[in-house]
């Protein structure tokens, strides 16, 4: 049953929402023992929260969109009074006094969430192989990484944990995971969906999104979510989203472009996968089918974005983490003075990936550097904007794959992080730029596991990828 | 005690004893509290004495996932300083100003950084000298440690407390240029500073309390060069008179340092009030690498010039313009017209003597005998009727005294408290007919007055002067006695 059947019959009455969520906890219960998804699973708050809505159903009160569905929630949003440990220990035992601006909006959209899933370490990562709580595996193959960073959340929905799945993506960490896990995943356009909660990797860059089993589902999820915060300074304002209504407006007459760069062509970037190349020739050619004009086109800074977003991503990464110093909470190892105690917080608490990254961004901030490393990026951030908006006055969406690979095999890249980074290179482009994209399975490779196919839009057209990746979920 | 008193008490040299030739150069960089209701990024009260870490929230804790909200009173706070000191009104941007610190909640200060709010203004002394501003730019407060055991020492300590209810209150700091050469001018500037901010209700403007902070940079050089030698950044003054002698001290320490060897080493140090010293810092070469960058959770600021037109619109007449219509109006010289102003009764002299009291008497009466904290009960009218009334010699000076003293606390007709007291114009030959009296009964004491030495009348003049009061009950004219004993005794 998908996450809008199951709210219209619990909106009904014709199905009681506690047996909807034991049913799924019943399942979690059983498989993710195998798959590690969860680093929590709330199953009596899940129960409360069922039981309230039966009963608001009962009394005829009004229950939200998506009434009864079970939720997985990255355990990167905070949730109040409930574990938030970013699969890190340096957070180890704290818990919010305050829910993410999401995680309201999910509540009381009727949405229950069943736990907190887990992630790479504050969402570093491409393979939920870098969590304090070991790895998570993914149920088409548990030999194989799920993606990341939300790698839980994707793993949840692949294997029927949960409808519904919330993620945030910092460079590719909603669309990787979810092309891994044959599912639908999708980043907004920045600031379309508050921040507010949602623990921070690199702020310019993040951004949460929806995960689905099918594409209605992820559209209603994003209509849900979607919308203005005053409690984020970044958040759009007036923004309506629509992505629900035009899901059956079909490509006819779309004007589709295929980056040449992310097309296996010579000149572009290397090593993309045969076998994923083959299917995003095929999506492309359901779409021209489905009527849509289809032409190739040239963005050349997004052959940039890796080294550009390796520069950005941590040097935020490395201010906003600064916080974790043993003081006021989480993870403290003593010391004789304080600068001693923060220290060796910090190196007991934060995972080798994390401590990576943090020397990185500071490296690259520092004096005498700035200018060759971050204001480099800087400048590769402009070039890349300008770029889209030209080629966005030819055309209305973009088709790329959105992973050089499909889901490889556990510990096949955590040897060298240069490997494990170029996972990224497809969906980079859309954070450095702030645009909405979105993945949608595909077709398998040949080892069988899922592709994803991913479809890009301007800024604040976010439906607009939601209406492409409906024909292209229909033509899988 | 305010530290903000009138300057040049005695011991607080007013001239540091440098060397001759060298040449003193400060710049000052005073942080001010802005008087928001609210702190900078959060709706948590900006109170100065609560119960510790009572007005906290996720956001001003640092806590994660939360985020700023940029106060746009405090902006608007901000730009009013600005314009009030000259400032361009720019498009702004935050950063962060990277850095580890207990009492700092996020490990990083959102302050501006290469693009602050206010560029190149000026701030004109009572004297006419002129500081130019480099910048005026929001920032962020910290909280505040109390370390316990080891003599307060935060690495001593046997323990620390923080509390983060000024963590995130609203900051604007003002940096000016190294244009200031003498201590007195140091001083006027933060006292200058301070009327700014009090005329335009930026802030509550209190030292004490911590609302207004300044650090000094301290620099010397030969006298006639217009090099910028090696500085020091003088921290935790905390009055005008550690301002003072921080800064007298940290300029002997260079003349000496460049005297004997090859100058100060360029550190930031702090003032020692206790000890009367400073003591080194951080050096420039374990300074903090700070790795500013862009806020990325907060967007631009941009003022529209219609924002800043409104602005200028409302700025109210500011301490250098009243004084200067204070002195043109009155004739008040420079120190009176600062100490009006400074209190705020350069409106009430000016309508005083508008309305045709005298405009010297005005100003010496509210100079001498106004010096209250509270006079909302003198209004303008029953002042310049005092005033006049003193110029026609109803009332004597003392008397004129005695009614403003009642004109404070009770408000009123001046002419009412004068009859009150029985205090009635006595005209010259009431005080003369007295005087013939006095003589009869002292005749010796008379021709001591008239055929004395220089002693013996001066004497004499006092005894009868002395007389004549006891028997009016202190209400004749002193002058007008004087000018008696005069023309009688000749
Ligand atoms: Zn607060």
């Amino acid at each position: 049953m998908s996450a809008l059947e199951i709210a219209a019959a619990v909106r009904s009455g014709e199905r009681s929402a506690l047996d909807v969520v034991e049913e799924h906890l019943t399942l979690i219960e059983a498989r993710d023992p195998g798959l590690n998804a969860y680093n929590l699973v709330t199953a009596e708050g899940a129960r409360a929260q069922a039981a309230a809505i039966d009963a608001a159903v009962s009394a005829g009160e009004p229950v939200g969109r998506f009434a009864g569905v079970p939720l997985a929630t990255k355990d990167n949003m905070c949730t109040r009074g409930i574990p938030t440990t970013c699969s890190s220990r340096i957070l180890e035992g704290w818990r919010p006094p305050y829910d993410a601006t999401v995680v309201t909006r999910l509540r009381e959209a009727g949405a229950v969430s069943v736990g907190k899933t887990n992630l790479d370490e504050f969402a570093m990562g491409s393979s939920t192989e870098h969590s304090a709580f070991g790895p998570t595996r993914n149920p088409h193959d548990p030999s194989r990484v799920p993606g990341g960073s939300s790698g839980g959340t994707a793993a949840s929905v692949a294997a029927g944990f949960t409808p519904l799945g919330i993620g945030s993506d910092t460079g590719g960490s909603i669309r990787q995971p979810a092309a891994f896990c044959g599912v639908v995943g999708m980043k907004p356009t920045y600031g379309v969906v508050s921040r507010y909660g949602l623990v921070a990797l690199a702020s310019s860059l993040d951004q949460v999104g929806p995960f689905a089993a099918n594409v209605a589902d992820a559209a209603a999820l994003f209509d849900v979510i979607a919308g203005h915060d005053p409690l984020d300074s970044t958040s759009i304002r007036d923004f309506e989203p629509t992505a629900q209504a035009v899901l059956e407006a079909g490509v006819d007459g779309l004007r589709v472009g295929v980056v040449k760069e992310l097309a296996g062509g010579s000149g572009g970037v290397p090593g993309l996968a045969a076998d994923v190349l083959a299917r995003t020739a095929e999506a492309v050619e359901a779409l021209a089918a489905a009527g849509a004009v289809v032409d190739e086109v040239s963005v050349p800074s997004s052959t940039l974005g890796l080294s550009a977003y390796y520069l950005v991503m941590p040097a935020e990464a490395s201010s906003n983490l600064a916080r974790y110093d043993g003081i006021r909470y989480g993870l403290r190892v003593d010391g004789a003075t304080t600068a001693e105690m923060t220290t060796a917080t910090r190196t007991a608490g934060f995972g080798t990936e994390v401590k990576r990254r943090i020397m990185l961004g500071t490296y690259a901030l520092s004096a005498g550097y700035c200018d060759a490393f971050y204001g480099k990026a800087l400048k590769v951030r402009t070039m890349m904007l300008e770029d889209f908006a030209r080629v966005y006055e030819r055309f209305d969406v973009l088709v790329t794959p959105t992973t050089p690979t499909t889901a490889f095999e556990l510990g096949a890249r955590t040897q060298d992080p240069l490997t494990m980074y170029v996972n990224d290179v497809c969906t980079i482009p859309s954070n450095l730029t702030g645009h909405p994209a979105i993945s949608v399975p595909f077709g398998v490779g040949d080892d069988g596991m899922p592709v994803g196919v991913q479809v890009l839009a301007p800024a604040s057209h976010d439906a607009q990828t939601f209406r492409v990746a409906a024909v292209l979920e229909a033509a899988a | 005690m305010s530290g903000l008193v009138p300057c040049a008490t005695a011991d607080t040299p007013v001239e540091p004893a440098l060397p001759p030739g060298w040449e003193l150069v400060v710049g000052l960089e005073v942080h001010v509290e802005l008087d928001t209701a609210t702190k900078l990024f959060c709706g948590c009260a900006n109170q100065f004495g609560a119960q510790p870490n009572t007005n906290v929230c996720p956001t001003c804790l640092g806590l994660p996932g939360s985020l700023p909200v940029m106060n746009e009173r405090a902006v608007e706070l901000a730009m009013i300083l600005g314009r009030a000191l000259g400032c361009d009104v720019n498009r702004s941007v935050m950063a962060r100003k990277n850095y580890f610190y207990p009492d700092m909640p996020k490990d990083f200060q959102t302050t501006q950084y290469d693009q602050p709010t206010n560029t190149d203004g000026r701030l004109e002394l009572a004297d006419g000298f002129v500081v130019g501003i480099e910048r005026a730019h929001i920032e962020e407060d910290t909280g505040k440690s109390v370390h316990v055991g080891g003599g307060g020492r935060i690495n001593e300590a046997v323990y620390s407390l923080v509390d983060y209810n000024r963590a995130g209150v609203p900051l604007i700091e003002i940096v000016s240029r190294p244009d200031i050469r003498t201590i007195e001018h140091a001083r006027n500037y933060v006292e200058e500073l301070r009327a700014i901010v009090a005329a335009t209700e930026v802030s509550d403007a209190r030292m004490e309390e911590g609302s207004i902070r300044v650090d000094a940079n301290v620099s010397v050089r030969p006298h006639g060069s217009s090099e910028l030698r090696t500085r020091c950044e003088i921290k935790n003054i905390n009055s005008l008179r550690s301002l003072g002698r921080a800064i007298e001290h940290e300029a002997l320490r260079h003349v000496d340092l460049w005297t004997t060897g090859s100058g100060p080493q360029q550190q930031t140090r702090h003032w020692d009030e206790a000890a009367g010293r400073t003591t080194p810092g951080r050096s420039k070469e374990d300074a903090e690498d700070y790795r500013y960058f862009q806020e990325p959770d907060l967007v631009p600021l941009e003022p529209t010039p219609a924002v800043i037109a409104a602005i200028d619109e409302a700025l109210p007449t500011l301490p250098a313009a009243r004084r200067a219509a204070l002195r043109e109006a009155t004739g008040a010289d420079a120190d009176a017209a600062r100490l009006l102003v400074e209190r705020g009764q350069d409106s009430l002299a000016m309508a005083a003597a508008a309305s045709g009291a005298d405009a010297a008497k005005v100003v010496t009466r509210l100079v001498n005998d106004l010096a209250v904290d509270d006079w909302s009960a003198v209004d303008t009218e029953s002042f310049a009727a005092l005033i006049k009334m003193e110029s026609n010699g109803e009332l004597s000076a003392s008397q004129a005294k005695v009614v403003l003293g009642d004109l404070v606390e009770q408000g009123g007709d001046p002419a009412d408290h004068a009859a009150r007291r029985g205090f009635e114009a006595m005209d010259s030959t009431e005080l003369e007919s007295l005087l013939d009296e006095l003589i009869v009964v002292n005749p010796a004491e008379w021709s001591r007055l008239r055929g004395g030495d220089e002693v013996d009348r001066k004497k004499m003049q006092g005894f009868f002067t002395g007389q004549i009061m006891k028997a009016t009950r202190g209400q004749a004219d002193g002058r007008a006695v004087a000018q008696l004993l005069a023309q009688k005794s000749v």
